[in-house]
């Protein structure tokens, strides 16, 4: 039988060759919890009766909801997950270290081929390096903790074939949303999305990170990037070996098939309150904003702030807008340093905020006022989302985050960018 | 087979994890006992108020969509409920609510109104949805395997507790 890229991962996890429908036990190769989901984990894993990790070296733990920590309550709930990792013998990514998503792929823990789980879900960001990534909840944490293994629905695929080159003012995050958009609920729930096409070879690491990490507002159980120059040359720096990476079968059997052409594009923006209230920026041109948000797991890396700094290098941020800046892990915000744009940013009125999730989802400082408009780089905008259920969140790129700071509405960012940009 | 037996709560599409049980209250306790006051509590601030034990939450598309917390389901489980019959649930959430022990059931939801009665009966061979107050009846299937073990262990701790591990026939590389 030929086999997509999703059934050939989870075939060389099993004993046996599986296709899609089958409900399979696959081993795993590394399992993240956050500060959002380690907690609940570490009680539901005391809870097994097993006194043992399974094998400590494939899990991970990363305090980065909540940074810096707000409370007494939440001061406690770290302590408890400092101890379990202390205990247990398994790493753990303190405060200010970054957001969960970011550390596995930067500091080299993602393997093409592997299967990675988180229990928060964004997982699926590791699709990027032609990996397995997907979500999971706190029980089935405590279950990979126990026994280094998982339930799993072996999903359909979906191929997305992705033609034609962007327009410079078209990022990752816009061909994201405008699949997010496109595909609905419908397409890709409970799916694999599997990419091809001559398009990725415009995309480097950054922006393939950024395309994964938005797919699960699709339903997607998982979005998976070919392996080819651009993974091997960023898998280089960390001199790993001993992956697989995999390819489809020819003749693999797909649910559907679903073309994008990408040359035409424009820049894209989720309106209040679902990720798939997508409109074309220009649609939108003039709603004020109060507060713009550069940062998360979905554009908080290098590239998304130096894309913000292109504009605000030679434009003043509007009075009275709240900008605030929050680079995704340590590593960044020391590039970002020593490139001079936090200096940068900070002159032109922004709010340099600690590497973690920041205000995307309510969990640290920035919570919104009523009736405010935020414009965010962030993946989701439900209603709530930042912590208070009266402000509006949009969505949109790094650099339609950074012409809204500058002019006090939402701005096609095409205008303010030179033609070497 | 299982009965299960309540009245229905009525919600539409993409009810994500954050309407169930907001992140801001999670962020202070984990206690399920007080969580359970603020259910839904964004999009129907009296709804917490209203539920009974043995009630059944039915909802449109994609059911818990968003943040893959598991306290989404672990609270409506703490609140009685039992069954959440949707058009569509998203993964994690259905992954959550079978590893809690709350049924996730897949079923036109269209004829079922607010306030209606309803009696659901859970056969391995499949699921069947009686509408008592229209007099109706709704076939749905069941999960399978493992699937349906876990859920009858009561969730996945359960299980893992009582067997150690998950059954044998995995290649361990
Ligand atoms: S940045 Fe936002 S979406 Fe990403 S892991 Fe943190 S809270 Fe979740």
């Amino acid at each position: 039988m030929n086999r997509t890229i999703v059934e050939k991962i989870i075939s060389n996890h099993c004993d046996h060759p599986v296709s899609a429908g089958e409900v399979v036990i696959p081993f795993i190769d590394l399992a993240m919890a956050t500060d959002g989901s380690g907690p609940l984990s570490i009680e539901l894993f005391q809870q097994m009766q097993i006194n043992e990790l399974r094998d400590p070296e494939k899990i991970i733990m990363v305090l980065d909801h909540y940074v810096p920590c707000p409370n007494d309550k939440v001061a406690r709930l770290h302590d408890m997950m400092r101890q379990f990792c202390k205990k247990t013998d398994c790493k753990l990514f303190d405060l200010g270290e970054g957001i969960g998503h970011q550390l596995l792929p930067e500091k080299g823990y993602i393997k093409p081929g592997s299967i990675v789980l988180g229990a928060d879900s964004h997982s699926c960001t590791y699709g990027a390096l032609n990996a397995l990534g997907t979500g999971i909840g706190s029980s089935d944490f405590a279950a990979v903790m126990a026994t280094g293994k998982l339930w799993l629905k072996v999903p359909v695929s979906v191929k997305i074939e992705l033609k034609g080159r962007p327009a410079k003012t078209v990022t990752a995050k816009d061909l994201a949303l405008y699949m997010v958009g496109k595909l609905g609920n419908e397409a890709a729930n409970y799916a694999s999305l599997e990419f091809c096409g001559d398009t990725l070879s415009t995309l480097d690491m950054d922006d393939r990170l950024t395309v994964c990490n938005m797919m699960v507002e699709t339903g997607a159980k998982c979005a998976i990037m070919p392996f080819d120059q651009i993974t091997e040359n960023f898998l280089s720096q960390f001199h790993s070996t001993g992956f697989q990476p995999v390819d489809p079968d020819p003749g693999a059997d797909y649910d559907k098939i679903i073309e994008f052409e990408v040359h035409n594009m424009v820049p894209q923006i989720a309106a209040p309150h679902q990720v798939d209230n997508i409109f074309a920026v220009s649609e939108l041109e003039g709603t004020p904003i109060d507060m713009v948000i550069i940062g998360t797991c979905t554009n908080g890396r290098l590239k998304d702030l130096l894309q913000a700094a292109s504009l605000l290098r030679e434009h003043q941020k509007a009075p009275g807008v709240e900008l605030l800046v929050v680079p995704a892990s340590r590593q960044i915000y020391s590039q970002a340093a020593q490139q001079g744009i936090l200096e940068l940013f900070s002159q032109n009125g922004a709010m340099i905020l600690p590497p973690g999730c920041g205000p995307c989802c309510g969990s640290s400082a920035g919570i919104p006022g009523d009736g405010k408009n935020v414009l965010s780089t962030a993946n989701r905008n439900f209603l709530g989302r930042m912590g208070n259920v009266n402000a509006n969140i949009y969505l949109g790129s790094p650099l339609t985050a950074a012409a809204a700071a500058i002019t006090g509405k939402i701005t096609d960012p095409g205008e303010w960018l030179h033609d070497d940009f | 087979m299982t009965t299960f037996e309540g009245c229905a709560h009525k919600f539409e599409d993409d009810i994500n994890t954050d309407y169930i049980i907001s992140s801001r209250r999670k962020r202070d306790t984990l206690d399920l006992n007080i969580l359970k006051n603020y259910i839904m509590e964004d999009i129907d601030p009296e709804f917490a108020g209203k539920l009974q034990p043995g009630d059944i939450l039915t909802a449109g598309y994609n059911f818990g969509c968003g943040s893959a917390m598991e306290v989404a389901a672990l609270v409506l489980k703490a609140a009685g409920i039992k069954v959440v019959v949707a058009k569509s649930f998203a993964r994690t959430f259905y992954r959550n609510a079978i590893n809690s022990g709350l049924l996730p059931i897949e079923a036109d939801t269209d004829d079922i109104d607010a306030n209606d009665r309803l009696r659901i009966n859970l056969k391995n061979t499949g699921i069947i949805i009686h509408n008592l107050t229209k007099n109706t009846m709704v076939r749905a299937s069941a999960p399978g395997g493992v699937i349906l073990e876990i859920f009858r262990a009561g969730g996945l701790v359960n299980y893992i507790r009582d067997a150690g591990n998950f059954p044998p026939g995995v290649s361990e590389k």
